[in-house]
Order: C-alpha cells, then structure tokens, then sequence
C-alpha cells in the first residue's frame, strides 16, 4: 500500500479563487436571489396569504372595536392596529421565510448543494436573513398599501419605520435560521411558530396599549422584545409609544444582535449541518 | 517542490459517539486518476468522501485537495471539487437551468450559461432545461447531480454510487462521459457497489473496510495477485474419474462438465489439456474465466478475516 509523504508540496498560484477569509458578493447575492425566488415562486402561499389574514384581522378587529376604544388621542382604534399588524405579519414572514427554506432543504436533502458550495457561515447568514427581511417587507408593504384604501394613516416618522422594520425582520430571520438549524422534522418549526413566535407577536401590544393592562401584565409585556419592535414602528407612524422609542431602538437592536450572533455562530460551527 | 496530488489524506480519523468511522486512512490520489474506492456497505467511503467535500468535520488527521485543506481553506478546496451525492437529492421550487445557474452562482460565474448549455447538451438535459426537477425521471435527476457537480469546472469530481439505480443505456452512457472527462485531465473518484463499474472505468482502486484502508494498488496489479483461472470442461459424456494430478483441482462438476480451479504459476494450460484429453470421452467445449475485481475484493475482505455485505 502506498504511503503518502508528509504535504511537502507548494500551493499552485490559483488567482480567480480568493482566500478563505474573504466575503464575497457574487456566492452572497446568488443565494439571496434564490431564496427571494423561492418565496415569490409560492406568492400565494407566503405574501398572498398572509395578506388576507391580516386584512380579516383590520376588519373585524377594526368593526367589532372601531367605534368603542381609543387608544391614542386623535388616533383611531382601526388606524392604531394597522401598524401593529404590520409589524406582527413582517415578524411572522421574516421568521418563516428562513425558517422553512432551511428545514425542507434540511429534510428532502437539497441542502447539500448548498453545503458543498464555498459559502462561508457569514455569506449564509447574510443572504438567509436579507432574504427574510424582503419577504417580511413585501408582505408588510402590502398590507401598507391595502389599508390605505381603507383608512388615512399618518407616516410621521418614516426613517423609524424603516429602522424597526429592517430590526424586526432582521432578529426574525435571525432566529429563524436558529430554529431551521435547531429542527429535524416540520413540526418542530410548527412548534416554534405556535407556542413561542405567535403568542409572543400577539401579546406584543398589536391590539392595545400594554397601559391599558393591569400593572402584572404590563410587567410581563415588557420582558416580550416583540412589543419594543411594534411599539417604536407604531411610533414611526404617531409619534406616540407606550414606552420611550429609545428605548425600544435599544431592545430591538439587541435582540436583532443577540439573534444574529447566535444564528452565525451556529452556522460557522456546522451546528447540524456538518456532523 | 512536486505539484500538489489531487487529493491528500492523512492519519485520517473520524469517530462518531457509536463507531469508528475511519481509523487512520492515508492516501494519495495524483492529478488526472480515475480512482475506484470500493468497500462494503458501513466501510467509510461516504465518510471519506464528505470529509473531502466538507459536509462531515473529520477528528483528527489531515486532508488536502490540490494542497487545500478542507476545512482550513474550505472555500479553495470545494472550488476545486465537484461532488455527485448519492441521494437523488433535488429542490423542487426551481427548473434544472435555473437550478444549474444557481448553483454557478454558488461558486462565483455568474455568467456560465455556454458551460451550462453544454453540459446539459452532453447529458441529454437540453428538452428538459426549463423542466421543474420535481417532473425529472430518476435518470434524469441522476444527470441534473452530475450537471451540478460539473458546473463550475472542478478539477477533481467525485462520484458517489453514481449509477445506483439507473439503466443499463443510461449507465453506459455516463461511464463515457466521466471516461471523456478524465481523459480532459480531470482527477474522477468513484465509489460504486458495481465492480464491473470500477474495474470499466478505474485504473487504481483503493478498498476501504472498517474505517482501514486495507488495500490500494494500481487495477492490474491487484488482479495479477490472481493467479488462478477457473477452467469449465464439457465432454460428450462421463469422463470417469480425473487422473491423479488432476483430482486435487476439481472444484465443481455437472453432467457431464468438469470445474476446475488452476493456479497459472504452477499448471500449464496445455499439460493440462494433455491430461484431459487423455479420459475416455470427447471434449465439446472449454472456458477459462480470469479472475475479476470481484473475485479479488472477495479475497482481499476475506484475508483479513471480514464479513462481506
């Protein structure tokens, strides 16, 4: 049996192949542009969907309180939930977004086109998580779009709307990639989805101001990151928040941060992807 | 200083929490081989294969693709490797150009569709090129994996059990694709279950068993460790008993027929036949059989003591 030799040989000049430590934009922009392409080949599914049950939410919601509760002064009740359920919707489809690609191509297998790429954890990262912040945009612009048939919306702060949107989607993509990391089966992500990202959008304040609950629930809503994400995007239209916008730009960036650390640290160790 | 072999391995180890997976495996593959890795099922051939195509972290040891080490200089490495897994594996959201054009993007073309067109020109791919994979035949799927394995032009493809479950044409016709490209001066290992395969197309073959390397030579020279032939005779009728210098060889008999098994380095062919035609009936037919790469991967998993599949 032939035993090799220790590597004594030098490395061949190969000019069009960058070092391992570079990012680069062409691999980057491909999977990014694959996922944006995944997400739009199943619109009705992943932007459509969404769409109209947020608008069944404005309706009832906005019908059923529209005329009994105001939150804000000089804002509408049916006005003051559609920022809310902007945000919710950009969380939830940011979050799915990443979270699904991952899973099924964890689950049919085509992950390995991606893991026998030279995509670097960081280029990964970075195109999963942009891809998730153009779905949780498309489907939260839409909504935008539809409800100005219905209600006249002040944009007053339109740069905080950009930041919490661009926060909020980017933490949940983040920790969509966490979760599609994390899960072996379908359910699992449906687990993550319905016992943890659902409750926590929805006791986020998307229906009321966390004042009007009792002083325990107010406690327990200021622990939920959620509610800063919707509660300075909602101020980005009023100029009214529950609690000081700075405060929530400081939560949501940290959560943002938190989420997206842990997801790249994940993926530069292989986290069940490389065994 | 030499060039650097194509693919390098050394002292390589990889344990699971259950099994050892490879125990130590060293070897060396120059530029330009066509490399049989045979072993049976559970030997470490997957392993082997995506320690080298970065898809399992190894434990200990080295590997190198064209000097590239594969988790070091991960991305240099599988720029230089195209893989074609075993699992039919496919995404069903796209068509095979786009998939194909996706997965250029993956190693940095962007504007590859001459090379794609090509590709797909030469694996009967173009009637099927704005097809949903999720519509392709097993075979054609086969062919989508080998398309994307080619896509960015590595110098070192590796074949996973790549004709697992495909017809006979189909499994032709890829044999003289991967024979034209090795010929182009591109490196092509195979792991195959089919030794015809690997005794068709490979000119060294390496035998991995239990995570061990237990074999590696050039084709020919495992199969001159043979020496014997197996030698059938028909006669027109019962030839009676053998002569004495031929009774230890018979290894089977029919009606009528003879087996025996001859060792080359101490029977001629025709003292043999003397002896034969000696008993007291016609001969109507002879066959000699020369030993295969199944007989000798039989023999090698045999000397050491192992259970084959």
């Amino acid at each position: 049996m032939n035993e090799p030799t220790r590597s004594t040989h030098s490395l061949p000049a190969h000019p069009r192949i960058p070092p391992s430590s570079g990012f680069r934009f062409t691999p980057t922009w491909t999977l990014f542009y694959k996922e944006v392409l995944r997400f739009g080949k199943v619109w009705l599914q992943t932007v459509a969907a969404p769409l109209v049950t947020t608008l069944l939410y404005l309706v009832v919601f906005g019908h059923a309180l529209g005329g009994r509760v105001s939150v804000y002064p000089g804002v509408s009740y049916t006005a003051f939930i559609v920022p809310g359920l902007m945000m919710m919707s950009v969380l939830q489809n940011a979050f799915a977004n990443s979270s699904s690609s991952l899973i099924q191509a964890k689950v049919t297998g085509n992950i390995v086109f991606l893991l026998l790429s030279p995509l670097g954890p960081s280029e990964i990262f970075v195109a999963m998580t942009a891809a998730s912040i153009v779905r949780g945009v498309v489907v939260g612009f839409a909504i935008l779009i539809l409800a100005l048939f219905y209600l006249q919306l002040p944009i007053i702060h339109p740069l905080w709307v950009l930041v919490f949107t661009l926060l909020g989607a980017g933490g949940m993509g983040a920790l969509g990639l966490i979760a599609g990391l994390w899960a072996e089966k379908f359910d699992q992500i449906a687990g993550f989805q319905n016992f943890l990202i659902m409750p926590l959008t929805f006791l986020a304040g998307v229906f009321y101001s966390v004042r009007s609950l009792p002083p325990a629930w107010q406690k327990i809503s200021l622990i939920n990151p959620f509610f800063y994400v919707i509660d300075g995007f909602r101020y980005g239209f009023f100029g009214l928040s529950d609690v000081s916008v700075w405060l929530c730009l400081a939560v949501s960036a940290v959560f943002a941060a938190v989420a997206s650390f842990l997801a790249w640290r994940l993926l530069r160790s292989g986290y069940k992807l490389r065994q | 200083m030499s060039p650097p072999p194509a693919v390098w391995v050394s002292g390589l180890r990889k344990a699971y929490a259950s099994h050892l997976a490879l125990a130590g495996v060293d070897l060396a593959i120059p530029e330009g081989e066509f490399f049989g890795l045979l072993g049976p099922n559970g030997a470490g051939k997957s392993t082997l294969i995506n320690i080298l195509a970065g898809m399992v972290q190894r434990s200990s040891g080295r590997a190198e693709i064209f000097g590239f080490d594969v988790e070091r200089d991960y991305r240099r490495s599988r720029q230089m490797l195209g893989v074609v897994p075993q699992e039919l594996a496919y995404d069903p959201f796209f068509t095979v150009r786009e998939f194909l054009r996706l997965q250029s993007g993956y190693f940095g073309l962007r504007r590859n569709d001459d090379w794609i067109d090509e590709l797909m020109a030469e694996l009967d791919l173009t009637d099927k090129a704005n097809a949903n994979l999720r519509s392709l035949s097993g075979g054609m799927k086969r062919r989508v994996l080998i398309a994307q394995a080619l896509v960015h032009r590595p110098p070192v493809v590796v074949l996973d059990e790549p004709t697992a479950g495909v017809d006979v044409e189909l499994r032709q016709g890829l044999w003289r694709f991967m024979r034209r490209y090795n010929r182009e001066g591109h490196t092509v290992i195979l792991t195959t279950h089919y030794l015809e395969e690997a005794e068709e197309l490979c000119s060294r073959i390496g035998i991995l068993q239990r995570g061990r390397l237990i074999a590696l030579d050039a084709k020919d020279h495992l199969l001159a460790r043979f020496t014997w032939r197996v030698l059938t005779v028909t006669f027109d009728k019962d030839p009676g008993p053998l002569p004495e210098t031929l009774a230890g060889f018979l290894s089977g008999a029919g009606e009528n027929t003879l087996v025996l098994r001859l060792d080359q380095s101490r029977h001629s062919l025709s003292s043999v036949l003397a002896a034969l035609q000696d008993l007291p009936a016609q001969i109507l037919d002879l066959h000699v059989q020369e030993p295969d790469l199944e007989d000798a991967f039989t023999d090698i998993l045999g000397n050491v003591g192992i259970e084959q599949p």
